[in-house]
């Protein structure tokens, strides 16, 4: 096993960036990017398509050369010393980066070789990690055959098998239905756990605070934003709560009582009648549990609430005051229900 | 656009590099390992998708019939297609060598457009292992290629005329020529965009300096332009060499020019292709 350890002072950065910068012709992908990842941590970087995302993520696992700028990762410099810097890192791709003529077993038992893993212990691994990533099943069958989340699992042990300290996944759930969804983001915890520091590229806010300690928003290859998941969600609002009552005509007077109430943290906030519904930004459960018990308390009834997380168009609108460049397809899905049992 | 920061982004002091040492660099061994499971995965490529081996399996087949059935007549005469094969078989050896390396240019375009590459690139081997795996495994390719060749050749009444040590040294020098065209095709695969492009451009080169050449007929008969210009053919030379060194006749002159084509094809295409495999992104 040739893993080098992580730089060891504690709450140190396994990721630092600084003026970064990488032109494609008159497109600037990236414009000047700085970030910090600390160790042990997941930090999400949010963007809309065509941010830079995948550019960063790219530069940083040593497929590109940056214009200019420096990047640290793993305490290794990624532009002077790519070689050594390539035996700590993992990648796993928007596109799937397996060879998918060969078996799950086969992709991962090629990949231990190349890391010089001994023939005995690539294969003590690769049968490891089929296990863990539920593929046993399908282990000798041909990538080609896999179901859109079976094969990114499969990303995801190939990247594990080097058992790297730094482990980039470029929007590795875009494109998977939410169960699979939740798979994945359930390995990505585990790999938390086990100590891996992650670099997440994301279009989603759910995701990002899922998964995510803290957070870079960047658009045009500018960050925008830089902080703590919860310290943007204030910003931006948090989540909003959607309550449908039982009698439509109600709404106004809920609405009323809601904002008259004056409930802690909830001044300035509106309760807009909307399509039978009633909108209420909220920031925390304490106020979603505030704002039901106070709607029970006089009488209001209630059928279905729910809440959902702002968009990244809101995020978006929220930082910049304007809608990121090409959101008009991509994002419009952004925002997933969340249904509340209360 | 206004920027709105929470927090200010960090201006710490980047940290000390560490010290640039021997440890990344991939020793002989490693390289070796590295293209030995590289090899493995071709090979098992090949497994999954059994018709990638027509042109292996079948060219050879089908081609040694139908010049010596079609054009054997006409050329050494009528009822003497046994002859014009002893003539045909050295010359088909130089010509399947160029046919399936072509395969190589669009494996590798083929394999840009899949993510695996990122993670090869990612990984801590050394470039040119993922080149020369395929190098390996397409000249495996050749070897069952010529093989299919040579038994057809003996089904149709070919005779070697020197030795088995004869025929072993044009194979050999065969399979050197073909090793180096690949580095050409390789260099292809890496500049068109597509698979297709990659084929017809091949095509387009392979043509000309296959069908002018000693291959099928021998150039006598050939205006004296066209004669200038197969001598200079390398696929003339290797057929000429190839066809001395199997049916006797003098071969110095030919394997030396052979081996010359081999050589200068070789170090001015191959470290263009890395480089260029290098750079991709």
């Amino acid at each position: 096993m040739t893993r080098i350890d992580k730089n060891p002072s504690n709450g140190a950065n396994a990721v630092e960036v600084r003026g970064m910068v990488k032109h494609y012709g008159e497109t600037k992908a990236l414009d000047g990017v700085d970030l910090d990842v600390r160790e042990g941590t997941v930090h999400g970087v949010l963007g809309p398509n065509g941010a830079g995302k995948t550019t960063l993520v790219r530069v940083l696992s040593t497929l590109i050369q940056p214009d200019s700028g420096t990047a640290m990762v793993a305490g290794y410099n990624v532009l002077t010393q790519p070689r050594q810097l390539r035996r700590v890192i993992g990648l796993t791709g928007q596109y799937a980066s397996v060879d998918e003529k060969l078996s799950g077993w086969e992709n991962l038992y090629m990949i231990g070789r190349l890391l010089d893993l001994s023939r005995k212990e690539a294969r003590r691994r690769s049968d490891e990690l089929l296990e863990r990533f539920s593929l046993t099943e399908a282990a000798k069958k041909a990538a080609m055959t896999y179901s859109g989340g079976m094969r990114r699992r499969l990303d995801l042990a190939a990247s594990m098998i080097g058992q790297p300290s730094v482990l980039y996944l470029d929007e590795p759930t875009t494109g998977l239905d939410p169960r699979t969804r939740n798979e994945v983001w359930d390995e990505v915890k585990r790999m938390v756990a086990e100590g891996a520091t992650v670099l997440l590229t994301t279009q989603y806010m759910e995701e990002a605070e899922q998964l995510a300690g803290e957070l870079t928003v960047i658009d045009k290859g500018k960050v925008i934003a830089n902080g703590g998941v919860n310290a943007l969600k204030a910003k931006v609002g948090g989540r909003t709560l959607q309550i449908q009552p039982s009698d439509p005509s109600q709404l106004t007077a809920m609405a009323i009582a809601i904002n008259d109430a004056g409930l802690d943290g909830l001044a300035g906030s509106q309760a807009v009648p909307d399509d039978g519904l009633l909108n209420v930004p909220i920031l925390s459960d304490e106020q979603l549990t505030a704002v039901v018990g106070l709607l029970g308390a006089r009488g209001f009834g209630i059928t279905n609430i729910g809440t959902h997380l702002p968009s990244l168009d809101e995020v978006f609108l929220a930082i910049t005051g304007e809608k990121p460049a090409d959101a008009a397809e991509d994002i419009v899905s952004d925002a997933i229900p969340q249904e509340v049992s209360v | 656009m206004s920027t709105a920061t929470i927090t200010a982004p960090p201006k710490a002091p980047a940290p000390q590099t560490k010290p640039v040492s021997e440890e990344g660099r991939i020793g002989l061994r490693g390289n070796l390992r590295h293209i030995g499971a590289l090899a493995r995965r071709n090979t098992l490529q090949i497994k999954a998708d059994p018709e990638s081996m027509f042109d292996v399996l079948l060219m050879p087949i089908i081609f040694i019939l139908l010049f010596t059935y079609v054009f054997g007549g006409a050329i050494a005469g009528k009822g003497n297609q046994g002859d014009y094969v002893n003539y045909l078989v050295p010359g088909m050896m130089a010509m399947m060598g160029m046919n399936i390396s072509m395969a190589v240019g669009t494996g590798v375009n083929d394999d840009f457009k899949k993510g695996v590459m990122d993670r090869f690139r990612s990984m801590p081997i050394a470039r040119s292992s993922v080149l020369i795996a395929k190098i390996v495994v397409e000249i495996g390719r050749m070897m069952v290629a010529t093989s299919i060749l040579l038994i057809m050749g003996f089904i149709l009444g070919m005779s070697i005329q020197t030795s088995v040590l004869g025929l072993l040294a044009a194979v050999g020098l065969s399979l050197v020529f073909g090793a180096s065209l690949m580095w050409i095709f390789i260099l292809l695969g890496l500049t068109m965009k597509t698979a297709q492009a990659v084929q017809g451009m091949a095509m387009l080169v392979m043509m000309p300096l296959q069908f002018g050449s000693s291959i099928f007929a021998p150039p006598t008969s050939m205006p004296g332009w066209l004669q200038s210009f197969t001598d200079y053919n390398p696929l003339s030379n290797l057929a000429d060499a190839a066809r001395g060194l199997m049916m006797g006749g003098p071969v110095a002159h030919s394997v030396f020019l052979t081996l010359g084509w081999a050589v200068a094809i070789t170090v001015l295409t191959a470290p263009l292709a890395i480089r260029k495999f290098r750079d991709k992104t």
